[in-house]
C-alpha cells in the first residue's frame, strides 16, 4: 500500500508551519505521522502537500509551570510514558501514554497528534478529559486556548481547525492523587474496545473511549464522584449522554456493560470509597 | 513528481538518494538500497516485520516515510553481523534458544529484542513479552523468543560458554511449556 503522491515540505518552527500552510493549498501537518501514514497508505485521506512539524524541536518539552504541567504538541508518547516529572504529579497521563499500541508506535506518535486526530478509541483524549486539560492552539490569527471539555467537536474533528496547530497540553496538577486506566482489548497492541479512565481528588473526572463518535467525559458520573456518591452509584451514570455503536467487536448494549464494569473496577484499583 | 534528497547512516554508512516523498521507509531499505533482511509482513503497521533501529528506538518502518528519517541512524538486521563475523548477543540467542521457525517474523523480532536490551539489560519474562507487543509471530508461540532473549540477556557478549556445547546441539527447552 503507497499514498497518492504528494510533495513534502519541512516546517522549522511554529511560524515557519503556519506561513507553509498559507502558502500551499491542500495541506496537511504530518507530525509522528501513525494515524496519518497508515490513512494515506490505505487511500482514505490523501493531501497534495505534507508539512513536517514532526521535527520542531521547540515543541517537546515536558515542562513544571508551578500549579500546572505544559507538555509541547510534539512530545512523543513514548516520552510522556518515561517523564518522571508526569509519574509525580500526572500518574494517569504516564500510565495511559504507556497503553497506546506498541512500543514502536509510541517511538514515533505524539500527544499532539493523537489529540488532534480525535479518535474516539484512542487513549490519550480521555486522559485530557479526565484530567480537564487546556489545549493551546495556535493559528495565523493568534494564540487561544480551549478546555478539554469543548476540544472534541465530531468523529476526528477537534477544535483545531484548518490551518492551526496544537501547540501545547497544560494539564492542571494532581499529585497525589488517585487514578485509575481501565483499557479492554482482546489483543495486546488493539485500540480498546472500551476504556475508563478515572481521575479522583479536586475536580475528580471520569472519560469514556470508544463510547460514541467522540471521546466522552462522562460529566453525570464526574459529578456522583464529586459528590462522594458510592461506587455502584457512579457506574450507574457512567453511560448517560454516550452513543455507542454496533461494530463487529461488541454491541452497543455490551458496550455500555463494559463501560460499568470497568468503571466499578478502576475506582475498586483506586481504593475509592464514598 | 518532485522528489527530495534523503541521506541517511545505514548500517553505519552515509546513503544519499532522491526519493520521492511517499516511498516508505521499508521499501527505501529494500528495493533502493536492497537490504532486503527487513520484510514487509502486514503493511498495515500492525506486525512488526518490518521493524529496524531509528536513531536508538525501534520503529515499524512500513509507517515511516523515507524522508522522516532524513539525517538519521538506521540499523537493519544486516548491520547486527557482517558476513562471517560472530553473531550478536540476540542473533546467537536466536540460534541457542530456537527462536524461529520459519523465520519470517525474526528480522523485526530481533530489531525489537535488540531495542529492549538497549534499554533494559535484564528484562523480566514480562518486560519481554510487554516490548514485543507490536511484533507478531505465527510460529512459535513466543516462549523460544522470550528464552532467546533471556539467552542474550546472560551472555551481553553473545558467546555460547564452552561448557554449553552440548546444550547447544540439544537446545534448553527451560521455561518453556508449563
Ligand atoms: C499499529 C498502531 C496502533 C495504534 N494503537 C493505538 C492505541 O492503542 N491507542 C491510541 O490512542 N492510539 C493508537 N495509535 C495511534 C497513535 O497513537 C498515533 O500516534 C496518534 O493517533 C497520532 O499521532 P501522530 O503524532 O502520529 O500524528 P499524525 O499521524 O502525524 O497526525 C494525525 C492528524 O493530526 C494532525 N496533527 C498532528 N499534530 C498536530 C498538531 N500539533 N497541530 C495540528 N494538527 C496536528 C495531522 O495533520 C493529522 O491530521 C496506533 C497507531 C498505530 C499505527
Ligand atoms: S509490515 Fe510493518 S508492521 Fe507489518
Ligand atoms: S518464526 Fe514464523 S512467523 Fe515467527
Amino acid at each position: 500500500m503507497i499514498p497518492v503522491s504528494f510533495d513534502y515540505v519541512e516546517a522549522t518552527s511554529v511560524e515557519h508551519a503556519l506561513a507553509l500552510f498559507a502558502e500551499h493549498d491542500d495541506s496537511k501537518f504530518l507530525a509522528g505521522g501513525h494515524s496519518l501514514v497508515p490513512m494515506m497508505k490505505l487511500r482514505l485521506v490523501s493531501s497534495s502537500v505534507l508539512i513536517d512539524i514532526g521535527r520542531i524541536t521547540e515543541l517537546s518539552y515536558i515542562e513544571d509551570r508551578g500549579d500546572h504541567i505544559a507538555v509541547g504538541a510534539l512530545t512523543r508518547h513514548r516520552e510522556v510514558e518515561g517523564s518522571s516529572l508526569l509519574a509525580e504529579h500526572l500518574g494517569l497521563l504516564a500510565h495511559v501514554a504507556g497503553q497506546v499500541g506498541d512500543p514502536q508506535v509510541r517511538n514515533r506518535g505524539t500527544l499532539g497528534g493523537s489529540l488532534v486526530h480525535g479518535d474516539p478509541a484512542a487513549d490519550l483524549p480521555s486522559a485530557a478529559l479526565a484530567l480537564g486539560a487546556s489545549m493551546v492552539i495556535t493559528g495565523a490569527g493568534g494564540t487561544r486556548v480551549v478546555p478539554a471539555a469543548e476540544f472534541f467537536v465530531n468523529f476526528l474533528e477537534t477544535a483545531v481547525g484548518d490551518g492551526e496547530l496544537l501547540t501545547e497540553i497544560r494539564f492542571p496538577k494532581r499529585t497525589g492523587d488517585g487514578w485509575a486506566y481501565q483499557k479492554f482489548n482482546r489483543r495486546a497492541m488493539d485500540y480498546a474496545i472500551v476504556a475508563v479512565a478515572v481521575q479522583l481528588g479536586q475536580n475528580p473526572g471520569i472519560a469514556l473511549v470508544n463510547m460514541g463518535s467522540t471521546p466522552h467525559f462522562a460529566s453525570a458520573a464526574s459529578a456522583a464522584l464529586a459528590a462522594g456518591s458510592p461506587a455502584s452509584a457512579v457506574a450507574d451514570v457512567v453511560v448517560e449522554g454516550t452513543e455507542a455503536w454496533n461494530d463487529a467487536n461488541a454491541t452497543r448494549e455490551y458496550r455500555e456493560h463494559l463501560a460499568r464494569v470497568l468503571t466499578i473496577r478502576a475506582l475498586a484499583q483506586t481504593g475509592y470509597t464514598s | 513528481m518532485s522528489t527530495v534528497s534523503v541521506s541517511v547512516t545505514v548500517n553505519g554508512e552515509l546513503r544519499t538518494h532522491e526519493v520521492e516523498p511517499r516511498v516508505l521507509l521499508v521499501h527505501y531499505l529494500r528495493d533502493v538500497l536492497r537490504l532486503t533482511g527487513t520484510h514487509v509482513g502486514c503493511d498495515t503497521s500492525n506486525c512488526g516485520a518490518c521493524t529496524v533501529i531509528l536513531d536508538g528506538a525501534a520503529v515499524k518502518s512500513c509507517t515511516v516515510l523515507a524522508v522522516q528519517a532524513r539525517g538519521g541512524e538506521i540499523t537493519t538486521i544486516e548491520g547486527l553481523a557482517a558476513p562471517g563475523e560472530p553473531f550478536s548477543a540476540v542473533q546467537q540467542g536466536f540460534h541457542q534458544e530456537h527462536g524461529l521457525q520459519c523465520g519470517f517474523c525474526t528480522p523485526g523480532m530481533i530489531m525489537a529484542c535488540t531495542a529492549l536490551l538497549g534499554e533494559n539489560p535484564d528484562p523480566t519474562e514480562h518486560e519481554i513479552r510487554h516490548a514485543l507487543e507490536g511484533n507478531l509471530c505465527r510460529c512459535t508461540g513466543y516462549q523460544m523468543i522470550v528464552n532467546s532473549v533471556r539467552w542474550a540477556a546472560e551472555h551481553p557478549d553473545g558467546i555460547v560458554p564452552e561448557s554449553s556445547d552440548a546444550a547447544s546441539s540439544a537446545p534448553s527447552t527451560q521455561g518453556a511449556g508449563s
